[in-house]
């Protein structure tokens, strides 16, 4: 029970992870505070459940498509959206409290959209259910496989960011956005990639999500709440603050889950929130910068 | 000095038409005047908040949910009035916490707070009510009527706003103005910006709970997915926003042309009411980032200048 419950919070913990990988990508290099990330989310859950359904296309394959998808309508957004926030801005205050109620407008006019082509029902669909036997725990297949793909993906990101030299502007641009320029890098365009990658991993971790979890049009404020306080936890910027933090809440909220009652994972999610706000406000695993 | 007389005489017959209301409107358009005032109360007290601080606080509906929660469980145990003083006390419990956990940090983590509080008081209270007491969904028997609803209301909002009045002209509305402006300079110039923060959102969460308190007989049944409608903090930004966040009659002018749309909105379109405020939230952070007062003041200054040369 123990180990089963800790497997299926790892699995939990690592979508969670990526899709706040996505958020941290958007907060903290393009300084855009994106509360419609969940949408994008939800919506690449629903792009999973019809190709399955309809066009009995694998999950699998939709894990190609959705990204794809995500990372240009992010790229369209930015473009039209939040780069003229950007320019008008005065201050970093300024673009934080723009950003943040553009997308909260953004976000009802996704969930609006989601309602009215969905409905506000419940949506499953079952794939890869064949039992698997792992430290003798049986779980579906398709969670083992969610859990390695989720950690695949976000660890070939950490890596490609930390290692590489196209890593290395982007992160020119979240630790100075005054001084990159000086040294030749294009800031505009490094936050819209950087905002664009964001929609990419929120859509593969809708699809990743929607293998094992029920969803519907209206979840996607959940998804970006935990996913916000998942970037705050780790450390704004800090990508593998983000992955360990994920991780971490995703076994906790299904320890609570399990042990004490459904009703409560969200206020558990907050109960740590709230002991890392009072204990760490700069993260877990963020340097006390201020 | 004839002026302030003009908007005192103004303001007083504008009191008394709103009154005398219920005497020459019929039940519809009482509804809609019940709506207004709660309205011009909720988004007069966040921008007595947001305005200044410019925090962001998308938690309205928590206080105001709260508000109509608690009378929904205590109005066959207490008499009236004392249920709305506990009501108020358990709103300024909440802010106050939610205060001191987060707005002595960057600005950031209230609003991520606050963007979840609702779903989370909603979660606990339904937990709770499934669990412990083992009644989901609570009936209102309060012997009043639209229009005593509406004076109490009317009420509120008259009080809102003169505290929002009141506060310019004091210390603590020139304290929350330099935080707004600079909080390096407001902390060195002496200013406790914790407490100071804390003090107006607990003062302004206080209202919004009230706010719900009052207008919760008019459901009669309560669910928590009734009051905690995360719409109702949605609007309440939307409306403070179009009118001015940092202008005493900002919000209020926000709220008539909203509440008329959102009313033809959801009987016309109900299924995309949704989509539509939101488009219209994103052109009006885009269009009138200040208000509409601020913008039609630098458009006359913008005029005259014009005239001037």
């Amino acid at each position: 029970m123990l180990v089963s419950n800790l497997l299926f919070g790892l699995v939990l913990g690592g979508t969670y992870a990526l899709v706040a990988l996505g958020l941290s990508m958007q907060y903290g290099i393009s300084r855009i505070m994106n509360l419609a990330h969940g949408e994008f989310m939800i919506a690449a859950a629903f792009c999973a459940y019809i190709l399955f359904d309809y066009a009995n296309l694998s999950p699998l394959v939709t894990l190609f498509i959705a990204p794809v998808i995500g990372f240009g309508v992010s790229w369209l957004i930015y473009t039209v959206m939040m780069h003229p926030l950007v320019k008008r801005a005065a201050s970093r205050g300024q673009l934080e409290a723009d950003s943040i109620l553009a997308t909260f407008g953004l976000l009802f006019v996704l969930q609006g959209v989601m309602l009215v082509v969905f409905g506000s029902d419940f949506t499953s669909y079952s794939y890869l259910n064949t039992p698997v036997n792992i430290f003798g725990v049986i779980i579906a297949a398709s969670r083992v496989i969610a859990l390695v793909l989720s950690l695949t993906l976000g660890g070939g990101l950490y890596f490609l960011i930390t290692h590489t030299r196209w890593g290395a502007t982007l992160r020119a641009v979240a630790f100075s956005p005054e001084s990159a320029p000086l040294v030749g890098i294009e800031v505009d365009k490094v936050a819209r990639t950087a905002f664009a990658i964001g929609g990419a991993l929120a859509a593969s971790g809708g699809v990743l999500v929607s293998m094992f979890v029920t969803f519907s049009a209206a979840g996607g404020v959940v998804f970006t709440m935990k996913a916000l306080i998942i970037v705050i936890m780790g450390g704004v910027g800090n990508l593998m603050g983000a992955l360990v933090a994920g991780l971490t809440l995703g076994v906790i909220e299904t320890f609570v889950t399990s042990y004490v009652d459904p009703g409560l994972s969200l206020a558990s999610t907050y109960l740590l929130f709230i002991i890392v706000l009072l204990w760490r406000p700069q993260g877990l695993f963020g340097s006390a910068r201020s | 000095m004839t002026h302030a007389y003009l908007s005192v005489a103004g303001i007083s017959a504008g009191l008394a038409v709103l009154i005398m209301a219920p005497s020459f409107l019929g039940e519809y358009e009482l509804g809609f005047m019940v709506s207004l005032m709660s309205y011009v109360t909720l988004a007069t007290a966040w921008a007595m908040f947001s305005g200044p601080t410019r925090y962001i606080s998308l938690a309205t509906v928590a206080f105001f949910g709260i508000g109509a929660y608690t009378v929904a469980v205590l109005n066959e145990a207490l008499p009236y009035p004392i249920v709305l003083v506990v009501a108020v006390c358990l709103g300024a419990l909440l802010a106050t916490f939610v205060g001191f956990a987060t707005l002595r940090l960057a600005g950031i983590y209230f609003v991520i707070f606050s963007f979840g509080l609702a779903e989370l008081v909603r979660q606990l209270i339904t937990w709770f009510e499934v669990n412990i007491t083992g009644t989901l969904g609570r009936y209102i028997f309060l012997p009043f009527e639209t229009q005593h609803i509406y004076w109490q209301l009317l009420a509120l909002a008259v009080v809102t706003i003169g505290l929002g009045f009141w506060i310019r002209r004091t210390r603590l509305g020139l304290a929350l103005k330099v935080i707004g402006d600079d909080e390096v300079v407001a902390a060195h110039s002496g200013i406790a910006l914790a407490r100071t923060k804390v003090m107006l959102f607990v003062l302004s969460a206080s209202l919004m709970t009230l706010a719900g308190a009052i207008q919760s007989p008019r459901w009669v049944y309560i669910e928590p997915t009734i009051v905690f409608n995360p719409t109702i903090s949605f609007l309440t930004v939307i409306m403070a926003l179009l009118g001015g966040a940092t202008r005493l009659w900002g919000p209020t002018l926000g709220v008539i042309p909203l509440l008329i749309i959102f009313e033809w909105l959801s009987a016309s379109f109900p299924d995309h009411f949704s989509i539509v405020l939101g488009v219209l939230f994103i052109v009006i952070v885009f269009a009138l980032p200040k208000g509409v007062l601020s913008a039609l003041e630098e458009r006359i200054a913008k005029l005259r200048k014009e005239r001037v040369t």
